[in-house]
């Protein structure tokens, strides 16, 4: 699809650009690309979750961090030719192991038989939820969510307690504990 | 005449749709896509927006920090409140089948409040967040 | 041909490794830490694509029970990468204030300048 080779276009410019105003805002153009191809295969709720997270929060978390750490350049670096190397034995790898995997969209996929059916036919008659997701996430899954809103609880206390009030004292010079706030 | 008078203008307007559409989304997240987290993150975008036009101490007028902090556990202990109300009555930890008196509107029931806190800590979490980095200062 | 067929259902899968790799290749070879968290949050997008692009079927529709409609794409992926999309959204949070208190204490966030800060102590 036409999507998915725009969003490996924008992933080379990604790796590429040192400004990273740049970066920042090409990561928010991803996540929209992103949520539009989830679109295109059916999952509204992600796509909703996707472009509202990634796209909204996240690209505001970013350039708030560059507007704290003052630097807008990454500088060359020396040539990573072992890093790129692992990249490609990595990635050959992964394609030689997909292609044995069922073809994409065909309905009697081994994951479509066992447990979807059940909740698809049982959602009305047991929540009288029409959507199958909210159902599932908050009524037969709930267990899930709870761990997930605590994991939300505990990262907001934890930015809390790196950055809450202002610097202590600036120029530490040496590298220790800079003023706990 | 201010430079950003356009920005001023068009956000006061977008504003409570803003809003609105977050609320729209997290009570019909029943009926349509939508849910929890994608409400609790655009009514958190409202605020952000207003801080970003307006400033940070003005929306912390409107939303004081002590306010968001009372925000993130509260919604944690709406959810897990509501499986200890579900325990207290007689069925498992976080079964809604329990809550009302038949098996459907209770699990309507259980499933309305479980959303709420999430909203409510989702919500608190992302704008807390953002005071905390904008508030650093320089 | 059988090379031609191939490419068009893997397709999707493909261009998620590309995605995984350039993720990894960012983190590992790339010095400045506000890139690396941009390379880790792409990494995790890239998988969430790899777990719906099973769950899509051709001619179905999104799971929402609907009259008139009887296919529809399979619910526990979209389950999972919700739970997925906002821990990693968390972790990113984190990774960012972390990223901030480590500029205050040492003046820079370039991985190699802080390494030979800490090596010449």
């Amino acid at each position: 699809m036409v999507l998915l080779t725009l969003l490996a276009v924008i992933t080379i410019g990604v790796v590429r650009l040192r400004n990273l105003f740049a970066v920042v805002i090409l990561g928010g153009a991803y996540s929209f690309l992103m949520a539009s191809v989830m679109i295109v295969l059916d999952a509204v709720d992600v796509a909703m979750t996707e472009a509202s997270v990634g796209a909204g929060i996240s690209t505001v978390l970013m350039l708030g961090t560059l507007y704290l750490t003052k630097t807008e350049e990454v500088r060359p670096v020396h040539t990573p030719v072992l890093p790129l190397f692992v990249a490609i034995i990595t990635g050959a790898v992964l394609v030689y192991g997909t292609l044995d995997l069922p073809p994409f969209g065909i309905a009697d996929a081994p994951i479509h038989a066992h447990v979807a059916p059940y909740y698809f036919q049982n959602s009305i008659p047991e929540t009288g939820v029409p959507n199958v997701v909210t159902s599932v996430l908050a009524s037969y899954r709930g267990y899930d969510t709870l761990g997930e809103t605590s994991v939300i609880f505990c990262a907001g206390i934890a930015v809390l307690m790196l950055l809450k009030g202002r610097r202590a004292r600036k120029g530490a010079g040496k590298p220790g504990k800079g003023g706990k706030a | 005449m201010r430079f950003d008078l356009i920005s001023r203008i068009g956000a006061k307007l977008f504003l409570p749709f803003i809003l609105l559409f977050g609320l729209y989304v997290q009570f019909h997240g029943d009926f349509g896509p939508g849910g929890g987290f994608q409400a609790g993150v655009i009514a958190a975008a409202m605020i952000i927006l207003y801080a970003i036009i307006f400033g940070l101490p003005a929306a912390q007028r409107v939303v004081p920090p002590l306010v968001v902090e009372i925000m993130i556990p509260l919604g944690v202990m709406i959810y897990a409140g509501t499986g200890i109300a579900a325990l207290l009555k007689g069925g498992n930890y976080l079964n809604y089948s329990t809550l009302g008196h038949d098996q459907v509107h209770a699990q309507e029931l259980g499933i309305l409040l479980v959303e709420l806190g999430v909203l409510i800590t989702v919500a608190g979490t992302m704008i807390a967040i953002f005071y905390a980095f904008a508030g650093r200062g320089r | 041909m059988d090379l031609l067929q191939d490419v068009i259902q893997h397709y999707n899968q493909w261009i998620t490794i590309f995605l995984m790799v350039s993720g990894l290749y960012i983190v590992v070879a790339r010095g400045n830490m506000i890139k690396k968290l941009i390379g880790l949050s792409l990494f995790q997008t890239s998988v969430y694509l790899l777990y719906i692009s099973p769950g899509k079927i051709l001619g179905g529709t999104a799971p929402i029970i609907g009259e008139g409609f009887s296919v529809y794409s399979n619910v526990l992926p979209h389950v999972l990468i919700l739970t997925a999309i906002v821990v990693g959204v968390a972790t990113l949070a984190l990774g960012l204030a972390l990223v901030v208190r480590i500029n205050e204490a040492f003046g820079t966030i370039e991985e190699d300048e802080i390494f030979e800060m800490i090596s010449e102590e």
